[in-house]
């Protein structure tokens, strides 16, 4: 139970406050709850994150730490207290005009952390700024640009100014909905739920594998007065199942009779929020029986290994392959043969926004306000939980404080859908960070040998893969990895012989699902390693020899896809190339006389399909003119902070021509947006931008009809009217004249883009993508030898990206990329129940980050939206290659295990030591 | 349902100790992160309005730093060299946030062996003050904290202060953590030293402390004795010398890693300490 409340009087953004509060719960509760800031946010509840840093007396503290009790009488300022209502002050200005909030759920923490340092240094040098941030964990930005922006506050700059119409594509357009996440406005999945919404608590498995009973509720109910109702299994009307396809729904929204992994969903408690809150865990009658867990792939593997899945003994859910040319040919024909085996662990999306949502039952239909990445995968997957028609069901998404793939799987959706549905009231939950981290998908596992061979020359000629993935207990995106991985497995380079297998193995172990690449980041690992070895042995520099293989405009992919256009990989290394040999030099030079802190210098190359692999993943977009003159853009994507609601409305405007700053939109709502499909698969820019480009086009086309003029002329809507000029002839149309088409449109155009793909045949040969990205990336490291440390000291990222339609937010996504690439190669790795949270599982802060030079290639892509295609996996995928391949010009040592925490690497020194290697 | 005191005197923050246990809240930082997800409905005794326990005050022979003491107000204090080590511990404890909440006397209470304060206290040979209504007493940092999680404090008692008698004249200080990550991580080693330095060049004092290897941060007493009185350009650091640390492997690092980073450290300590400033 809550304790008896006390009044308890403060100053809150400067007016005076006298609240009845629980003087022991937390001031972040009470902030959000009681007094309904809900700028202030809440990622883990235990000071890791700093999403929740508000000033206490001018200085910066985690909310979620400090007693309400404790604020009597001192001065507390939240984000709403930057800047007058609706206005920004000199920080927050600094941040828009830098793109420094991409999802924008740390930028309330990053605001007042930085507020807390201008107070007492007007002028701070980077050093002091990083030491500022040092306690806030942003997940999207790479932190340079908010260290960039905070930089900058000093220098009085005018506001950024609209590009005129036709001139948005290519424009670094501040984010249109970048105001209300520097005001705290901006309402995520927590922020959503009315005052009298009902709190939905999920029990889950304590354990990796057991069966379990549950015993009688009589008792709870009675001993918790609050508790409305505690769903089972029993209580889904519709299928207890989901997942990704169609035909795999293996996952149910709640356990049966037994549990796959520890975290699992097994019952729901809903009810008032201080009762749910209340319940003891050893309350919950539910009675287990362990039993022994399938951990890794290995043991999945093994022959007498017990089945996760019962319809599936051998532990396998799929396997992925791909067959070209004759690879043993190719092998022969080499002079140079090498082969390595890596290995990578369950990597967490850490978004700094938990799952969360409301729903609410409407008569026969349920509505959810929800953080997710796909909603119309949403709704589809919630109608067939309830059993009802998919029209039934409205996904409205929340803002998304970060998503990296996790959040394309359903959370609390099902759930909150079923408790809204059978008790009639809204009902909202939002999960802890424990909770978060056991419970979700994680990035699959990888156990990978791969081969290489090529020529005196540098020809490669044959390139031989397997991979298994670990993919836990569900299905998931288990399918799309194993699928994906093949396709990608050689790197961007022409290779003849190909020959490629992927394994798909269920575990006892969280469900590995998307995560910002799909497998193709430990892919890269094997293929970038092998390319370094065997430009080492034809005695190549690692660049040349990837330029001689790069692929190119002209050549065939492994799949036998021939590449007509957009293929800038050269390009981007020979962007590199010159820091490249700078960088390389110096570091040898620096080795010479360094002892124990050595230089290296690597590079790390990929390719990334846009788009779903082999399948039809069309989006479709519409924009509409008002009576009064509004332009609308009805936008099916979800923002998840890469920056989708800016980048459809830059697209659409200058196709239709018009000014960005006149065209408003509508995000991803399933009863006012058509469906553009998942964000994921760094898809959105491609397929749903060519489709806001046809539907801008189709609108324009529309009114040059109806005014009879030419393809030229000048389009400009005002309140009442449209005002077409075409040389010197003007024209008009009255908007009040037309009728109504729909939501208030007078004229409306709408565009489908569906990628030109192909199914693969049994040996993976088509067409699995419309187009690729291009990247490389050089990375330059410092390794302590005595104690295995690796810092990334400074990187070139050259992309192409075919247009960058808005280059701040291309920069964004790479350094955001990199951020998460340096994680993957150097210290996240997840254990269920050792990692569940954010000081056992470290994501980097801004003192693990790199300077960064971003290089921006473009050759246009023709089927893209003005020549562009996706950036938001590409950024990630070279950057652990690189970082391996600077860690062993600075050491000699070819780290193939993942994450290479220092205890790794010092242990790889120590065994070369004693095996008696030289340097 | 539990109470939350927050009184204003000591007297009647010792007073509710002895009516029977409280959980004691000054910053808390450890507090919450203990309680994620649960409600929080135990008796508190929320400490942070004593003002008698603030600050830190210089007398003669040693310096009391106050209960509420928080890592920032000791960076910010006008302090001597010999505790540059433990501010340098201050700024790697957390963010800035749990710097300007957490409690130097709240770290060592709360007693993980990653504790970042104690081994710092550990080399500066602090003492902690007990205060129960009916008693005072001081004990050792040391014997203080007893295990993982685990300390002497009676129920009924408060620690009120940490006590730091003064090293001989010159002392200088270091500390050096290692972590995966800048800011805001858990140490996997942190060394500690304080040297106080001689005539002609020799060692008079020297202590060194190593966390995060140990149940509890260890000093290393036969390197002590080793070093001490012999030539400042003679010290160097021998893998016997880690005999008292038991470290573990954990999700951070494995034993045998943390002993070979711990000698690398101490080794680099000793190097700084040498250097006179």
């Amino acid at each position: 139970m809550k304790r008896e409340s006390r009044t308890v009087e403060f100053t809150l953004n400067g007016a005076a406050v006298s609240a009845a509060v629980d003087p022991g719960s937390r001031l972040s509760e009470v902030l959000r709850e009681d007094l309904g800031l809900k700028g202030t946010k809440v990622g883990c509840e235990a000071g890791d994150c700093g999403a929740c840093t508000v000033l206490l007396d001018g200085e910066q503290v985690c909310a979620c730490m400090v007693p309400a009790g404790q604020v009597a009488g001192r001065d507390v300022t939240t984000v709403e207290g930057l800047a007058a209502k609706g206005g920004l002050n000199a920080l927050q200005q600094a941040f828009h005009r830098h793109g420094a909030a991409q999802c924008g759920i740390c930028t309330p923490g990053m605001l007042m952390a930085a507020s807390d340092l201008l107070r007492r240094n007007a002028k701070p040098n980077r050093r002091a700024v990083m030491d500022a941030l040092g306690g806030v964990l942003c997940r999207c930005t790479g932190y340079r640009k908010i260290v960039e922006a905070i930089l900058d506050v000093a220098k009085a700059q005018a506001p950024p100014v609209d590009p005129p119409a036709g001139a948005a594509v290519g424009a670094r357009l501040a984010k249109i909905d970048g105001q209300a996440k520097l005001t705290g406005v901006e309402a995520f999945g927590d922020d959503v739920a009315p005052r009298d919404a009902l709190l939905l608590r999920v029990a889950r498995a304590p354990y990796a594998r057991a069966r379990f009973t549950i015993g009688t509720l009589d008792r709870l109910y009675a001993d918790h007065p609050g508790l409305l109702r505690v769903l089972t299994a029993d209580d889904v009307p519709g299928n207890n199942g989901f997942g990704i396809y169609p035909h795999i729904k293996d996952q149910p929204v709640l356990a049966e009779d037994r549990v796959r992994y520890r975290g699992e969903a097994v019952l729901a408690l809903v009810g008032e929020a201080a009762a749910v809150r209340a319940i003891p865990e050893e309350e919950i009658p539910i009675l287990w029986y362990a039993q022994e867990a399938v951990a890794g792939i290995e043991a999945a593997l093994a022959p007498d290994a017990p089945a996760v899945q019962e319809d599936k003994p051998d532990n396998v859910l799929t396997r992925g392959r791909l067959v070209k040319g004759d690879v043993e040919a190719g092998f022969a024909a080499a002079d140079h043969v090498v082969e390595g085996a890596w290995q990578t662990g369950f990597v967490e999306h850490a978004y700094i926004e938990p799952e969360a949502g409301c729903a609410r039952r409407v008569g026969d239909r349920i509505e959810v306000t929800v953080t997710t990445q796909a909603p119309y995968m949403d709704r589809d997957e919630t109608a067939q939980v309830l059993g009802v028609a998919p029209e039934q069901v409205r996904i409205v998404p929340s803002a998304c404080g970060g998503g990296f793939g996790g959040k394309l799987d359903v959370s609390v959706q099902p759930l909150l859908a079923l408790a809204a549905w059978l008790t009639g009231r809204p009902v909202r939950c939002a999960y802890t960070r424990p909770e978060s981290m056991a419970a979700s998908t994680k990035r699959h596992p990888a156990r990978i040998t791969a081969r290489a061979g090529c020529t005196d020359e540098g020809e490669i000629t044959a390139f031989r893969f397997h991979g298994d993935f670990n993919t836990g207990a569900y299905a998931s995106w288990g399918p799309t990895v194993a699928d994906r991985v093949p396709v990608h497995c050689t790197g961007p380079y022409f290779v003849p012989n190909v020959a490629a297998s992927s394994t798909a193995v269920l575990t006892n172990e969280p469900p590995a699902g998307a995560f910002r690449g799909f497998g193709v980041p430990q892919a890269a690992l094997a293929h970038e390693a092998l390319m370094d070895m065997m430009a080492e042995q034809a005695g190549i520099d690692p660049i040349e020899f990837r330029i001689k293989n790069a692929m190119a405009a002209g050549l065939e992919t492994a799949t036998g896809q021939r590449l007509e256009a957009s293929v800038g990989l050269v390009d981007c290394l020979e962007k590199v190339q010159p820091y490249w040999e700078d960088w390389r030099t110096a570091a040898v030079m620096r080795n010479a006389v360094k002892k124990t802190v050595k230089r290296g210098v690597g590079v790390g190359c990929m390719w990334y399909g846009c788009g779903n692999t082999s399948i039809s993943n069309p989006s479709t977009m519409t924009v509409g003119v008002s009576r009064d003159g509004r332009v609308t853009l009805y936008n099916g994507v979800a923002d998840i902070g890469q920056g989708s609601n800016t980048i459809m409305v830059q697209i659409c405007a200058d196709a239709l021509g018009v000014p960005a700053g006149t065209v408003g939109y509508v995000m991803g709502d399933t009863d006012r947006t058509a469906d553009a499909g998942k964000s994921s698969a760094s898809r959105q820019t491609f397929v749903s931008g060519k489709a806001a480009e046809l539907a801008g086009a189709d609108l324009r086309a529309q009114v040059l009809r109806l005014t009879n003029a030419g393809p030229k002329a000048e389009i400009k809507i005002g309140k009442r009217r449209i005002v077409v000029r075409d040389g010197a002839d003007r024209h008009e149309i009255d908007l009040a004249a037309l009728p109504e088409l729909a939501a208030g449109d007078v004229l409306r155009g709408s565009g489908t883009f569906d990628p030109p793909t192909t199914k693969l045949d049994e040996n993976g040969q088509g067409t699995p993508y419309g187009t690729y990205g291009f990247a490389a990336q050089i990375a330059e490291v410092e390794v302590d030898v005595d104690l295995g440390t690796v810092k990334v000291r400074r990187m070139v990222a050259a992309h192409d990206v075919g247009r960058a339609i808005n280059p701040v937010q291309v920069e964004g996504q790479i350094h955001g990329g990199i951020a998460q690439g340096l994680g993957l190669a150097l210290m996240e790795e997840y254990l269920p129940g050792r990692t569940e949270n954010l000081h056992d599982y470290l994501i980097p802060t801004v003192g693990d980050m790199p300077e960064i030079e971003v290089i921006i290639v473009e050759d246009p892509e023709p089927l893209g939206p003005y020549g562009a295609k996706g950036i938001g996996e590409p950024a990630l995928i070279p950057t652990a290659p690189a970082i391996l391949g600077a860690i062993y010009q600075a050491t000699g040592l070819r780290m193939t295990r993942l994450p290479v925490t220092p205890d790794r690497l010092r242990a790889a020194i120590l065994a070369r030591e004693r095996d008696g290697g030289n340097d | 349902m539990g109470s939350y005191l927050r009184p204003t005197a000591l007297g009647q923050a010792l007073e509710a100790l002895g009516e029977g246990p409280r959980t004691i809240v000054a910053g808390g930082t450890d507090h919450y992160p203990a309680r994620v997800g649960r409600q929080i409905d135990e008796d508190v005794l929320d400490i942070s309005a004593l003002r008698e326990l603030r600050g830190i005050a210089d007398t003669r022979k040693q310096v009391r730093i106050g209960a509420l003491t928080t890592w920032s107000d000791l960076v910010r204090a006008p302090l001597p060299a010999w505790f540059d080590g433990l501010k340098q511990a201050a700024r790697e404890v957390g963010g800035l946030q749990v710097q300007n909440a957490g409690t130097l006397c709240g770290n060592v209470c709360n007693a993980s062996p990653a504790a970042d304060g104690v081994p710092s206290l550990l080399a500066l040979d602090a003492r902690v003050e007990l205060s129960a209504r009916d008693r005072v007493r001081e004990l050792p940092l040391s014997e203080f904290i007893t295990g993982n999680r685990r300390t002497q404090r009676g129920h009924d008692e408060l620690v009120t202060a940490l006590i730091v008698p003064k090293p001989g004249k010159g002392a200088r200080s270091t500390f050096l953590k290692l972590g995966a990550r800048k800011y805001m991580v858990i140490s996997i080693v942190m060394v500690a030293g304080v040297l106080v330095p001689g005539r002609g060049g020799k060692i008079a004092d020297l202590r060194i402390a190593v966390g995060a290897c140990s149940e509890v941060a260890q000093r290393l007493s036969a390197l002590e004795a080793d070093l001490t009185g012999r030539p400042m350009t003679a010290a160097l650091a021998k893998p016997e010398h880690l005999a008292p640390l038991g470290p573990i492997d954990d999700i951070r690092g494995t034993a045998a890693y943390r002993r070979d980073a711990a000698l690398t450290l101490v080794r680099r300590a000793l190097a700084r300490l040498m250097i006179a400033p």
